[in-house]
């Protein structure tokens, strides 16, 4: 067992010197984080300035905020935001679920599982983008299409991503509960589910970043709005501006969307087990 | 004489694999009488945990049979406790929730078996340990926790596969006397699967030498210590001890 501070309230030189060193290092890592932010959009801001980069073709962050405040007085701001975040949402949302279910099905059948792996392996190869055409003249061009993109993009992966972390449970943990005469249903309850919180939350983070590329391509193939259709759009009217704003709000909701998974996982594992906790 | 609890008789067990078909047991015969406790030794990969996984009801035979309490045996059975080589604590369950493991799978998790068990953790020390994880606790003590999940569903045989084997030597001398202990303690019949003689030998009141793969019974010996209280430890350094090894050892016939 370690000893905490509390009980030593005399630090050792060796600790005091330690301590100091690990709070410095995370400051200085810290620092230079946002040092490299600022570098990064002064130099973009003052080369654009100077003409020594051209900002008709690279834009520049003064650019950059006037177009947000444009877009924000016209009132449309919000909605191509609301309008592919929701979309994601509900890809990420339905992929995840429905692949977790495919994969909990295939745990289930060894027979099925047999039967279905060879199509397994060629959907997962095949560029799934290669079916946007496919999906528009089906379902038509609109929000169901994007999403039925973003799912057709992490389905497979999360199906396969679960199913693995199923197969994976030690096979002697399962003899544990058969000796207690446990039944599938129990075996799948008391120990293959609650031992692939991890994978299942691992399968989670991968969506994420899987159901905006879907959404992304299928905006870029159908929308009418949405942030992969300003950045078609600005693309096509050579408005780099328009497509500069709409890739910056797009790597900011990316990564709030991630962080949001990463605090689910600390609520789940935190109260499944306290790691560390001696 | 006490009555017979176990009665193994003619087992015979054979393993199809697409590569062919590997004869683990033949033809091994004994019984264990109620309050015994009894140890199959035999070389590494004989065919000893077979035996236990067909005596739990885990697995089939393909030819003889097993009668527990003169029930013939026909899948898991409430009168057997099984432990495993490792303590197997889930890490997402706390102690308390890991004991009760078993009643929750037997739906048998009332206010009489919660007590039951609560008493079981009082006796054992566990008690204050209840809502910890397992990974907060020491190896001896998530052997002891182990062994009350196996004793919550009060069984009246336990089968103890090479059970402690993942310890390391010297805990694992301290685990079995532990363990020995709270199983005389609580009047079970105990059936030790393994491959360690001088475990077999100061745990058991009788071994039941296994021969290599195909397991068959090699010989069986009733071993008695001239001591007052019986603990693995005791046994030990018992004068009776080196005696027993060795005609072991020359039984198990082990070549390089």
């Amino acid at each position: 067992m370690f000893m905490s501070d509390k009980q030593t309230p005399a630090l050792s030189k060796e600790r005091a010197e330690y301590l100091r060193k690990v709070r410095f290092r995370k400051y200085a890592t810290l620092a230079v984080r946002v040092l490299i932010l600022v570098v990064f959009f002064a130099a973009w801001e003052i080369l654009a300035n100077l003409k020594l980069i051209d900002p008709f073709i690279t834009s520049q962050p003064s650019r950059i905020i006037r177009t947000l405040g444009n877009l924000y007085r016209e009132g449309s701001l919000f909605r191509h935001i609301g309008v592919t975040c929701l979309e994601t949402v509900a890809g990420f949302l339905i992929g995840t679920i429905l692949g977790t279910g495919i994969a909990v099905l295939l745990w289930w059948s060894d027979f099925i599982a047999r039967v279905l792996e060879p199509y397994l392996v060629v959907l997962n190869s095949l560029p799934k983008i290669a079916l946007g055409p496919i999906f528009i003249i089906w379902i038509g061009p609109g929000p169901m299409a994007i999403i039925v993109m973003a799912l057709a993009i992490s389905l497979i992966v999360t199906i396969l991503e679960v199913l693995n972390g199923f197969l994976s449970v030690d096979p002697e943990k399962i003899k544990l509960v058969q000796t207690f005469g446990a039944n599938h249903m129990q075996i799948f309850t008391k120990v293959v589910l609650p031992a692939n919180v991890s994978s299942i939350i691992n399968a989670l983070k991968i969506n994420v970043g899987l159901s905006w590329v879907g959404v992304i391509v299928g905006e870029f193939l159908v929308s009418r709005a949405g942030l992969g259709y300003l950045i078609v759009y600005g693309g096509q009217v050579f408005q780099l501006d328009l497509v500069m704003t709409s890739v910056l709000i797009l790597a900011v909701a990316a990564a709030l969307m991630y962080q949001g998974v990463v605090w689910l996982e600390k609520k789940l594992v935190k109260n499944q087990q306290m790691y560390g906790q001696l | 004489m006490a009555e017979e609890l176990v009665e193994v008789r003619n087992l015979g067990m054979k393993y199809q694999s697409p590569n062919g078909e590997i004869e683990a047991v033949r033809d091994v015969s004994f019984t264990v009488r109620k309050g015994e406790f009894v140890s199959l030794v035999g070389p590494s990969g004989c065919g000893k945990s077979t035996i236990l996984s067909i005596i739990s009801g885990l697995l089939k035979p393909t030819a003889g049979s097993v009668r527990i309490g003169g029930e013939w045996v026909r899948g898991t059975s409430e009168k057997v406790g099984y432990m495993l080589q490792k303590d197997h604590l889930f890490d997402w369950r706390t102690i308390y929730q890991n004991v009760v493991l078993g009643l929750e799978v037997r739906g048998t998790l009332n206010r009489e078996s919660r007590e039951w068990v609560l008493s079981l953790l009082k006796t054992y020390g566990l008690y204050d340990f209840r809502d910890k994880y397992p990974n907060q606790l020491s190896g001896g003590m998530r052997q002891r926790a182990a062994l009350i999940r196996t004793l919550a569903v009060n069984p009246e045989i336990l089968l103890l596969d090479e059970a402690f084997s993942a310890l390391d030597y010297q805990m694992r001398i301290a685990v079995t006397d532990d363990i020995y202990r709270i199983i005389k303690k609580e009047q079970k019949t105990a059936i030790l699967v393994t491959h360690d003689i001088a475990e077999s030998i100061s745990m058991s009141d009788r071994v039941i030498v296994l021969s290599k793969r195909p397991a068959t019974v090699t010989a069986i010996h009733d071993i008695r210590f001239n001591l007052k209280e019986r603990t693995p430890l005791a046994c030990r350094e018992a004068q009776e001890f080196p005696g027993y090894f060795n005609m072991i050892w020359r039984e198990l016939d082990v070549h390089v």
